[in-house]
C-alpha cells in the first residue's frame, strides 16, 4: 500500500492508497478520478494514461521501457522530462508520497 | 438534465460506461444497470491473456463505485421488453419502468456442433466464470488443442504456452486473424506462435471429438482424418450478437441490433451500443458494421449518452483493436476491410513495424506491431481525411512521428 496524490489539471487533488502491485493509473481509475483515460486498459498502448511526476518528487520510481518512451513521444499534451505512463509504474511501499500531475488533456 | 428513468441492459463495457458517461453528463433520475452474469462489471480482455497465467486486477470500480453514484445494479437476467408500458421484464418477476432503454448485451460464443462437442474439457470463453473453469484446466492440462486462430484463440495459446502447456491452433482458413489483419502482420504472429512452441495447422478444420468413458474428450478429429491428442479444448470461431431482447421487441436486427449514427434503434426510447450493435460507419464508407472491441464499446456508450442528455452526437469514432501475444503488442486503428494495397513501415526483423493498408490510394487502416506511437499517430490521421500516400510510406526511412503531427482530438 502507498499513498498516492493525484492533482488533476483543474487543480483538484485527490489522495489514494493504491495497494502494491496496482499501477498507478489503475489506482487513478479505479478511484473514478478524471484526467486519466487509460483507454487500452493498461498495456503501454494508448499513451491516455499520461502523467508528470512533481517535480521535487523524491521516491523511487520503476525504470522506463522502450515502449512507453515511445508513446511519450506522441501524447496528446506536451511531453516533459517528467513525463510518465501511469500504467507502466506498478506500485511499490517505497513509492509512498509520490505526487502525479495530470495533463491538460489525454486525447 | 433530467430525462426520467434509464435502464441499462448489460453489465460488460458498453453497460458499465454508459452509466458512468450519463453520470458525467450531468444525468440526475433513476439509472439501472441489469447484469445477466450476477457480477458487477469488469475488464474482459485480460481474461484471454494475463487472467489465465498470472492476476489480473478485473473490476471497473470498487463496489461502493455504483451506490456512490446511484446506479442501481441488478443481477438478473432481462427477459423481455415491452415497448408500450416501457418496461423491462425480468427472470425474477420483476418489471423495470424506463424512459429510455440502452441495449448493451454483447455477444456469446459460436459453438461448434460437432460429434463429442459436448464432451467435458470443450469449452468456449467469453465470461469471468468461463475464463475460471478454464484457468483451473490449465493448470494440470497437459495438451491443449484451440479451435481458431483469431484473437481470442492465439491469445488463449500464447497464455497457455506461458505456462508451458503444450499447445496446437487450428485456423480453417489459409492462415490466422485472416479477417482482421494483414498477411504481412498474420505472418509475423504465426512465426512467433512457431518459435514459442505453439503448433498452428491452417485450411484444417475439426470434424469431431472423441471422449473416454468419463466423458472427457481425449483427441480432436481432423478434417483430413488425422487425430490430435487433446484433454482441453477451447473454441474460439467467434462470437454471435446477442440480439434475443430486441428481436422479441420486435426491433430490427439484421447482424445485430440496427441502430442510426446516434446509436438509436428504430424506437427513439431506445438504444443499441457495443457488440451486439450494427451502426453506420463513417470509417467503412457508410456500410453498417458490428465491431467486437473495447474502444467500440466505450465510445457508443459516451456517444448514446451524450444524446440521451440532449446533446445530439453523431457516432464517429475511428474504430480500434489491440491484441497481445508473447511480446508482441498487436495495435490496429482503422478498419482494413476492401484494403488493395499494403506497405510495410519499421523494422520488421526487429519486430517493431506498421503495416499501412490503402483502397484506392486512401489510407484506411494501419496495423501495428510494437509501434504504439505509429498507432496513435494513425487513429489522429484516420479521424481526419489522411494525406499519406503509399509512396510516401515507401520511401527508405519513412518515419510517421516525423511528419507533421495530424491534429489531436
Amino acid at each position: 500500500m502507498a499513498k498516492i496524490t493525484y492533482k488533476s489539471f483543474d487543480g483538484t487533488t485527490t489522495i489514494v492508497d493504491v495497494p502494491a502491485g496496482r499501477s498507478v493509473m489503475r489506482g487513478a481509475v479505479a478511484n473514478g478520478i478524471a484526467g486519466i483515460l487509460a483507454e487500452c486498459g493498461g498495456g503501454a498502448t494508448c499513451g491516455t494514461c499520461h502523467v508528470y511526476i512533481d517535480e521535487d518528487n523524491t521516491v523511487p520510481l520503476p525504470p522506463m521501457l522502450d515502449l512507453e518512451d515511445e508513446l511519450l513521444e506522441v501524447t496528446a499534451s506536451e511531453r516533459k522530462d517528467n513525463s510518465r505512463l501511469g500504467c507502466q509504474m506498478p506500485v511499490s511501499e517505497d513509492m509512498d508520497g509520490l505526487v502525479v500531475h495530470m495533463p491538460e488533456r489525454q486525447l | 438534465m433530467d430525462v426520467g428513468d434509464v435502464v441499462v441492459v448489460g453489465g460488460g463495457q458498453a453497460g458499465f460506461q454508459v452509466c458512468v458517461s450519463l453520470r458525467d453528463n450531468g444525468f440526475t433520475g433513476k439509472l439501472t444497470l441489469v447484469c445477466g452474469e450476477r457480477v458487477p462489471p469488469y475488464q474482459r480482455p485480460p481474461l484471454s491473456k494475463s487472467f489465465l497465467y498470472g492476476d489480473a486486477d478485473l473490476p471497473f470500480r470498487p463496489d461502493d463505485f455504483y451506490p456512490q453514484h446511484r446506479i442501481d445494479v441488478v443481477e438478473r437476467s432481462a427477459t423481455g421488453i415491452d415497448r408500450i408500458e416501457h418496461k423491462v421484464h425480468l427472470d425474477d418477476g420483476r418489471q423495470l419502468p424506463y424512459h429510455r432503454l440502452v441495449l448493451a448485451t454483447g455477444a456469446y460464443p459460436r459453438l461448434l456442433n460437432l460429434p463429442g462437442s459436448r464432451l467435458r474439457g470443450v469449452t468456449a470463453l467469453r465470461t469471468l466464470a468461463d475464463a475460471e473453469i478454464l484457468k483451473g484446466q490449465l493448470e494440470t492440462s497437459r495438451r491443449l488443442v484451440v479451435i481458431g486462430g483469431g484473437f481470442i484463440g492465439l491469445e488463449v495459446a500464447a497464455a497457455a504456452r506461458k505456462l508451458d502447456v503444450p499447445v496446437t491452433v487450428i485456423e480453417s482458413l489459409s492462415r490466422t486473424m485472416a479477417r482482421a489483419v494483414s498477411i504481412q502482420m498474420s505472418t509475423h504472429l504465426t512465426q512467433e506462435h512457431g518459435r514459442q512452441g505453439t503448433t498452428v495447422l491452417v485450411g484444417r478444420s475439426v470434424t469431431a471429438f472423441d471422449g473416454d468413458a468419463s466423458g472427457r474428450v481425449t483427441k480432436v478429429v481432423l478434417d483430413d482424418g488425422s487425430r490430435l491428442e487433446a484433454d482441453l479444448v477451447v473454441v474460439g470461431v467467434g462470437v454471435a450478437p446477442d440480439t434475443e431482447l430486441a428481436a422479441g421487441a420486435g426491433l430490427k436486427v439484421d447482424n445485430g441490433v440496427v441502430v442510426d449514427e446516434y446509436l438509436r434503434t428504430e424506437d427513439e426510447t431506445i438504444y443499441a451500443i457495443g457488440d451486439c450493435a450494427s451502426y453506420p460507419s463513417a470509417h467503412s464508407g457508410g456500410q453498417r458494421v458490428r465491431l467486437e472491441s473495447v474502444q467500440n464499446a466505450v465510445d457508443h456508450a459516451h456517444c448514446a449518452a451524450a444524446n440521451i442528455c440532449g446533446k445530439p452526437t453523431r457516432y464517429t469514432a475511428v474504430p480500434w483493436f489491440w491484441s497481445d501475444q508473447y511480446g508482441i503488442k498487436l495495435q490496429i486503428a482503422g478498419i482494413s476491410t476492401g484494403c488493395d494495397q499494403t506497405v510495410v513501415a519499421g523494422d520488421p526483423e526487429a519486430g517493431k513495424f506498421s503495416v499501412f493498408c490503402f483502397r484506392q490510394g486512401k489510407l484506411i487502416a494501419v496495423e501495428s506491431a510494437n509501434k504504439p506511437a505509429d498507432h496513435v499517430l494513425a487513429r489522429r490521421l484516420l479521424a481526419g481525411d489522411p494525406d499519406l500516400t503509399p509512396q510516401e510510406v515507401a520511401t527508405p526511412g519513412f518515419d510517421l512521428k516525423a511528419r507533421p503531427k495530424p491534429p489531436v482530438g
